[in-house]
This record gives structure tokens, sequence and C-alpha cells, in this order.
């Protein structure tokens, strides 16, 4: 295509299966512009679709030519997503054009949070997002990445870019895994103003990369830059973890991702996972050592809860905080195996007690009964005791007078 | 045809003549009592009947023509073959061979299998159907097509028509998986068993004549029976009376969607809560994805309490079944039976028991079960803020399916809707249902993913579950919700001619459909 030349182009999937998603055909002529809808919610939201259509088609001055519409009880910002593709794919040039935002899309990004648990959803597949805040994980994961074909990209990025906006993420962190190279940088540029609390950066190698990403995310969002999990996936990428998890401030987090890591292993992915321990520990030791959290890669099997279970208990035994989730039945599992064992509960409990009367009486060092006990384990004491109130084993008031 | 309306007790426009009979609209719950005797065919005489028992003629054709099958009659049919059923569509072509016109068909229920019937309807042998219509079938009546009037009645309403009189069948055909040569016949055993053949009791009973159909002919006596032959003037022995894999399925499987596993969860976690869930409870939940769920959820629940049902009614499948072999319910009471293991239990296991609409769910009569259980799940197309619900349309008034039992089991203790807050935009909590089908004061809770929203006439529930970690929510809330995330839809324009009347469980007529094209 020529710089500037106006071609037929196409976005969304097609099909009798298609549910809350459209497709969208652009087809260039010299008459002006006419719009077919074809829609099975024509009866309810007929004017409401031909409006959203015509909202994209105003912003990209798109006077002539014929956009055809099928859609299936596609949500209005993902009509408008599909429809901006299709015209950038033809070669058009326009604002992004965004959807009314959700009550808590400006909700602040924090530091310090529970990262049990996380989520995946594709990022072109709109029909998983839209409950996706309703399962409780910690963190939902937009993916633009491996779950998004090549040709996909484009596409996907601007419904994740909507998904931002309009979404009901119901208190879960907002996370967006984005691509390597420039095809991340442009994911980035697109996303980086509409406030992800955490981007995942795939097969990071180098601490190179993690100091380039979080430069452009400063040109882009300045202070309101996103956080930052780096994902290790190869030998190398493990070899640096250290470095990497040390490489900018905005880095939160560590993770790997053992799928790819097997791979190039050359050895295959097992139950025990022997052939990753070494991977898993250095995860966990160079996220510590950087001060950040270190989060453990996903359980594949959907159907084997007590499969999952255990992996979590092992996980957990590592030192690692967190776990991927591949669907939302995994979510209670991970957060049932995460939560303390009542002794623990009680241990910490202890702990937090000793460090608060030590504080109050402006004490520096705090005691147990007769045991010392030292800041890093009174720092873990009070994780424990968040993760107990989270997971439902501590009354969020245990603390209270009388 | 112009059909004259009058405004029902829930405000709704209703025809007050249906198919050339006078209805009544319908008069509030608890509103309407009946008044006369029952209905009941001609006294028969043996001298009409072989000694030797044997009632059996060559084909379904000769039987129709024995029988005296005439223009203008009403022939029924039971669709506990459902999908796989082929005598609905034998019996009409033999009607059509015999050259007979203008009948009313009169199922307990069809399938896409039966657009078999629109020929039929186009060539003048169908005069209408009263039943519930889907697929092509619903289509076409929905486009008007039909030249009498639709009638949709509960598996209880269609019981009480046929009681009352209401619905003289003249001749009732019966598919039965097994039967021997007198005609008593029953669904647990044969090629084509497909559990029970309660659809088909009142049929037997108050039919002028009654046909017989079997692929599996038995020697005298046919045990056990449901349908007893002395209530049958024929049985004709055909190659096969259904595809079994369309009958029954291999397994059920539970649902794999995260929403409609929220919502069964919330809602078993709401029966716990609220104290529904304890020892020697009754419930009900049939085979659909969302409600199968529930019992799975609800049965771990029980387990984790030690509790045991006194009873479940269903819709059998394996997972009834299993908690009924763990002794996590003591008794099956069984409306229908969805696969292989539901048909094995109610043959073998004495624990599992057959009922019909008579028992389960005719309100003219001194009592049913549907009343007496403690909680029931069901689906809807749509509830609105007065907890009103629709099960028949779509929200462009389409029809989509029949009643079924759900306006019966309406009368359970706590009636519980577990539908998504919204189909593919579409939303399922509206202003106002598009089709009155059950009304507000009896449905108590409705479970979507978003929360849970508890009928405030009952207090009692809101008391019980106030201090539990449920997504408890007033039902206007989950409607604004829903507002912002579908947008307000618009409403769909309602055309003026009617082309169905939805019946109450009295009979009464509580709300009319409306011609769509």
């Amino acid at each position: 295509m020529r710089a500037g030349e106006i071609t037929a182009a196409s976005a969304g999937p097609e099909g009798d299966r298609v549910r809350s998603d459209l497709r969208v055909h652009y087809e260039p002529g010299p008459e002006p512009l006419a719009l077919e809808i074809a829609s099975k919610v024509d009866y309810l939201y007929g004017e409401a679709i031909e409006a959203a259509v015509r909202r994209v088609a105003a912003a990209f001055a798109l006077k002539t030519g014929r956009l055809t519409v099928v859609e299936a009880g596609a949500l209005e910002w993902v009509i408008l997503a599909r429809v901006e593709t299709c015209l950038r794919r033809g070669g058009l040039d326009g604002p992004a054009v965004l959807p009314d935002p959700a009550p808590a899309a400006a909700e602040p990004r924090r530091r310090e949070r529970l990262r049990r648990s996380r989520l995946y959803i594709p990022g072109n597949q709109p029909k998983l997002m839209i409950s996706g805040g309703l399962y409780g994980a910690d963190g939902i994961i937009l993916d633009l990445e491996d779950s998004v074909p090549p040709a996909e990209k484009d596409g996907a990025r601007i419904l994740v870019r909507n998904a931002l906006i309009a979404l009901d993420w119901g208190g879960s962190e907002r996370m967006v895994r984005v691509n390597q190279g420039a095809v991340g940088e442009e994911d980035l540029a697109a996303i980086a103003g509409h406030n992800p609390h955490t981007l995942l950066l795939p097969k990071v190698e180098t601490a190179a990369q993690v100091g380039r990403a979080a430069e452009v995310l400063l040109g882009l969002a300045g202070d309101d830059a996103p956080f930052l999990m780096p994902i290790l996936e190869s030998p190398r990428g493990i070899q640096e973890a250290f470095a990497i998890a040390a490489a900018d401030p905005s880095v939160v987090a560590l993770t790997l991702g053992l799928e790819d890591l097997s791979a190039e292993l050359g050895a295959p992915r097992t139950a025990e996972g022997t052939e990753s321990f070494l991977a898993r520990q250095t995860t966990v030791y160079a996220a510590r050592a950087a001060g950040v959290q270190p989060i453990a890669s996903v359980y594949s099997d959907i159907e084997n809860e007590e499969g999952l279970a255990e992996y979590v208990q092992r996980e957990r035994g590592l030192g690692f905080d967190g776990i991927g989730c591949i669907h939302p039945r995994q979510i209670p599992v991970v957060h049932r195996e995460m939560t303390p064992t009542s002794s623990e509960v009680e241990r910490a409990v202890r702990v937090v007690r000793a460090a608060r009367e030590a504080e109050a009486r402006g004490v520096g060092a705090v005691a147990v009964g007769s045991k010392m006990v030292d800041p890093p384990v009174v720092k873990q004491a009070f994780r424990t005791v968040d993760l107990a109130v989270a997971g439902g084993v501590l009354d969020a008031n245990w603390d209270a007078e009388g | 045809m112009s059909v004259k309306l009058e405004k029902n007790a829930a405000g709704r426009m209703v025809p007050v003549e249906v198919n050339g009979r006078d209805s009544v609209p319908f008069q509030g719950v608890g509103g309407f009592r009946p008044d006369g005797r029952k209905a009941a065919p001609r006294i028969a005489t043996c001298n009409d009947f072989p000694a030797d028992g044997d009632k059996r003629v060559g084909t379904l054709r000769e039987a129709l023509e024995v029988a005296g099958l005439a223009d203008g009659m009403v022939v029924s049919t039971h669709h506990h073959l459902r999908n796989g059923d082929a005598v609905g569509n034998m019996t009409f072509d033999a009607a059509a061979d015999l050259g007979v016109k203008d009948l009313m068909w009169f199922p307990s229920a069809s399938f896409p299998v039966h657009a078999n019937q629109i020929r039929h309807l186009d060539a003048g042998v169908i005069h209408h159907i009263e039943g519930s219509m889907n697929g092509p079938l619903g289509a076409y009546c929905s486009a008007g097509k039909m030249r009498g009037l639709g009638v949709l009645r509960s598996h209880g309403g269609r019981w009480q028509a046929i009681q009352d009189g209401e619905v003289h069948v003249d001749v009732a055909v019966i598919a039965a998986p097994t039967a021997d040569f007198f005609g008593n016949a029953n669904g647990v055993n044969g090629p084509a068993a497909c559990g029970l053949l309660g659809f088909a009791l009142a049929d037997s009973v108050y039919a002028e004549k009654v046909i017989v159909v079997t692929d599996n002919l038995v020697p005298f006596p046919c045990l056990p029976w449901q349908i007893q032959g002395n209530n049958v003037d024929l049985v004709v022995e055909v190659g096969s009376i259904g595809d079994p894999t369309q009958i029954v399925s291999g397994t059920t499987r539970i649902t794999q969607s995260p929403d409609r596993r929220r919502i069964a969860e919330l809602a078993a976690r709401f029966c716990a809560a609220a104290g529904i869930m304890r020892d020697g409870f009754s419930f009900q939940a049939g085979a659909g994805g969302t409600t199968l769920a529930f019992a799975m959820y609800l049965a771990e629940l029980m387990r984790a309490e030690g509790v045991t049902a006194r009873f479940a009614r269903g819709g059998s499948t394996q997972h009834m079944v299993e908690m009924l072999d763990e002794g996590l319910i003591e008794v099956i009471l069984d409306g229908q039976t969805f696969d292989l293991d539901g048909v094995r239990s109610m043959r073998d296991d004495p624990r599992h028991q057959d009922t019909s609409p008579f028992t389960s769910y005719n309100f003219h009569g001194k009592g049913n079960f549907a009343s007496m259980v403690d909680v029931a799940v069901l689906g809807a197309t749509e509830v609105d803020l007065e907890f009103n619900g629709n099960v028949v349309t779509h929200s462009d008034g389409r029809m989509l399916h029949g009643i079924g039992g759900w306006q019966n089991c309406l009368a359970a203790r706590c009636a519980m809707l577990l539908v998504p807050s919204f189909r593919d935009r579409i939303p399922v909590i509206v202003d106002e249902v598009t089709t009155l089908c059950g009304p507000g004061e009896l449905i108590d809770v409705v479970v979507t993913e978003r929360g849970i929203a508890v009928n405030p006439r009952r207090r009692d529930l809101l008391d019980a579950v106030a201090g539990s970690d449920l997504p408890i929510r007033p039902i206007a809330d989950l409607k604004a919700e829903l507002d912002r995330l579908c947008g307000v839809p618009a409403k769909p324009q309602r055309s003026d001619q009617p082309v169905a009347a939805v019946k109450w469980v009295d009979g009464t007529v509580i709300d009319t459909v409306w011609r769509v094209d």
C-alpha cells in the first residue's frame, strides 16, 4: 500500500458463532458514505449502534465509501474499537475515539498490594473481558502478546485501550501484557495514558530492556507512568534476574514464564518442576534482593484443582507471592492455598501486636515474649496478617480495642 | 382474525375468547376458583374390545382411521422423546394421508424436529397448535401465519385444561418405549427409553381415543406400567419411535462457563446462608446449564455441613442420581429424565420415583408437590423491577420456548431465578417484562453474576442473609449498572395482533404474545 492510499479493510471476527463482537468492513469509493448495519439487537440498540459507528467515521472525517457492519451484541466500547481498527487498516488517519469512562477507571495504582492471583484474558476477545472483574482476582491482565495472533495485534491494542477506559475491573489491578520491541512500543503509546496500573514485559533478558520501557513510559505518562513486571522466559533472562529486577524504581514484581523457558532448556516441563527449580528459586531470590514481589508462572491444567492446589503450595513454599491464572475457576483455589494456616496467623498476630506496642512505646526493638524479632520477620508478619484478612480467616478488626 | 381484548388483574391486555372458547382473564394469584366437575370420556364397554386383550393394528394410519379421526378434531402427543421424537411427525403425516383437515395439535411441548408440521399447517391439515413452540414453529406462529391462536400452558396447566374440560382430546397418540398388546406402557425400558411417560398420563385418562405406538412390544404384561392399557383403544408397532441419541444424552456435562458457575455458586451459598439448606429440606433443580451447576455446588455445601435432603424434584440427570446414590438426597421425585443414568436409576432404584403433572403441578387438585418444595431454581428470559418474570419470549416479543414447569415451580417456598444480567448486550433485568409469565409476588430471589436481588416482600430472607458476605443488591441497582454497561435499550415496537395466549396455572389468561414479523 502506498503512503496515503486508502484501501478496503476489515476488522473483527465473522461467522454465526460470534458473540459480543462485530465484523466491520470498509470499501472505499466515490459515492457519499453509506452505512449498512445488521445487528441481532437492532430492535433495542439499533440507533445507538449507528450513532457509535458514525462517531468514529466523523472523527476520521470519512465522507465516502461503504461501511458494512455485522454485529452480535457488542458493547459500545467494542464497536468503537473495531470500527477504528478497520479505518486505520484502510489507511485512514484520525484521533483515538474513546468510550465513556467507567466509574472506577481512574482508580489509582498502588505499589504495595496483594498480587496472589492474576487472571490472563486474551486482548482480542472482548466477550471474555466483560465479566473479568467479577471473579475477585487480585489482578487482571489484558494480553496483547502471546494470545493475540500477529495480524490482530493492532486491533487488540485498541480494544484493550478502550477496555482500560470503559470496563469495570472490580477492584482488580489493571494490568496489560505488552509485546516486545517496536510492536510493544506501539502498545505503550496507545495505552500509557489510560491508567494501566502495571505492565508485564515479556521475554526480558537485560536490564537495558526494562530501562528502555521505563524511559518511553516516562515520556508518555510522566509521574503517572505504570509499574512494570518483567517476565523471565529464557536461561539468559534467569541469569540476569537481579539486574532486571533492580533495573528501575518502577519495577514492582518479577515473574517467569515456564513454557518458553522449558522449551529453551531443552527439557520438557514436568509436574515436579525439577528442570525449572533453579529458575524459580532465582526469580524469588532476585526479586527479594531487589525489594520487589516474586510472582510464579501459570498452571495450565484448568480442570485439575488438586494439582493446582499442590502447585500453589509448592510455589508459596519457595517464597512466591502469587500465581498466574488462566481461568476464573482457578482464582478461589489460589486464594485458598495462599491463605496462611491458623498457626501461621497466630504467630503473625503476636508479632504484629508486639511491633505495634513497641512503636507506641517508642522502642526500636520488637520482642515477642523473651525473643527478639528482626525487622524482616516483622515485615513478613504484617504481610501474613494482610493475607489472612484477604483470605477471610482473620477479621479485619482483629486488633480493635475491647 | 380480530380478537376481543380485556385488561386483566396484572394490567395486561388479553383475549377473552381463545379458539372459539371463552376464557377468563387472570384474576391475581389465588384469585380464581374453579366451578363444576371434571371432564370425562364416554363410557366404554368391553363388548367393543378383544377379549384376548390384543388391540394391535397394522399401521398408525390404520389406527387413526379406526379411531375415527375427522376434520376439526384435537390430536395430542407428548414430548418425553424431546428432539428425538418421530411419532409426532408420523401422526400428522398419516393424518395428511387420510385427507383430514383443520386439526388442533395439542402437544405437551414441541421441538425443532417438529418443523415437519409447518407443511401441514400450510396445507391446512393442522389448524393451530396449543402447546409450546420453539424454533421454526415458534417463528411461524410469531409471524402470524397460524390460523388459530397459539396457547401456551405450563405442564400443570395442560393437565388442568384437560381435566377441567377446557381442552377435549379426541385422539391421543402416545409414543411408548415399551408396551404390550393391551396398551400398558412404560418409558424405562426399550431402545428409545426416555424414563417416564408422565406427560401422556392425562391424555390416556381423559382422551376419547388413545393410541399407543411402540418399537418395543413385550409379552403381556408390560411391567412396570405408567400408562394403563385399560385406557387404551389401539396399539401400533413401528420400526422406531425416535432417535435415542436425541432423546437422552450419554452424559450431562456441567457448564464450564465461568459466569454460569458463578451464578450457580452464589445461588447455592444463598440457600446455605438463608437457612434454606438444612437437614430434611427439599429442592428442585433442572437440567439446564446453570441449575445443574447449582446442584453441584449445593451438594458440596451439603457435604460440608452434613445435610441430607428429604427429596429433590427433577429433571434428573446423572448428577442428581449421584447425590441419591451418595445418600445426600433420600428420594428423587422425577418429572423428566435427561440422560441414561437418570433412566437407569428410575428403573432400578425404588427411591427414584416417577411423577406426572398431576402429582407435581396440577393446580386444580387437592394440593401438589411444587408448593411443598423449599427452594426451586429456574431460568428466565427477563425479569423486571417488580420481580415479574418472562420465560416465553425474547425482548423483541419473538417466541422462544414453552413454559414447561416454570409457572408451577413458582409455588415453592423460595423461588429463585438464576439468570445472567445480560445476554449479548440484551439486558435480562428490564423496566417491564415483554411477556408476563410469572407474577412478581411469587418470585423471591434473582441471582445474577453481578449480584443477588431479593424481593422486598421477603423481609425474612433479607434478614437471614444480612450477615453473610453475599453480594445482595437492590434490583434497581443491578438495572442501573446494566444501563451503564449495555446502554439504555429502546422500547421495542409492539404490534396489536395477538398470536398466542399465555395461561396461568389456573387456566386464566395472564398475558398475550403479539405478532412479530
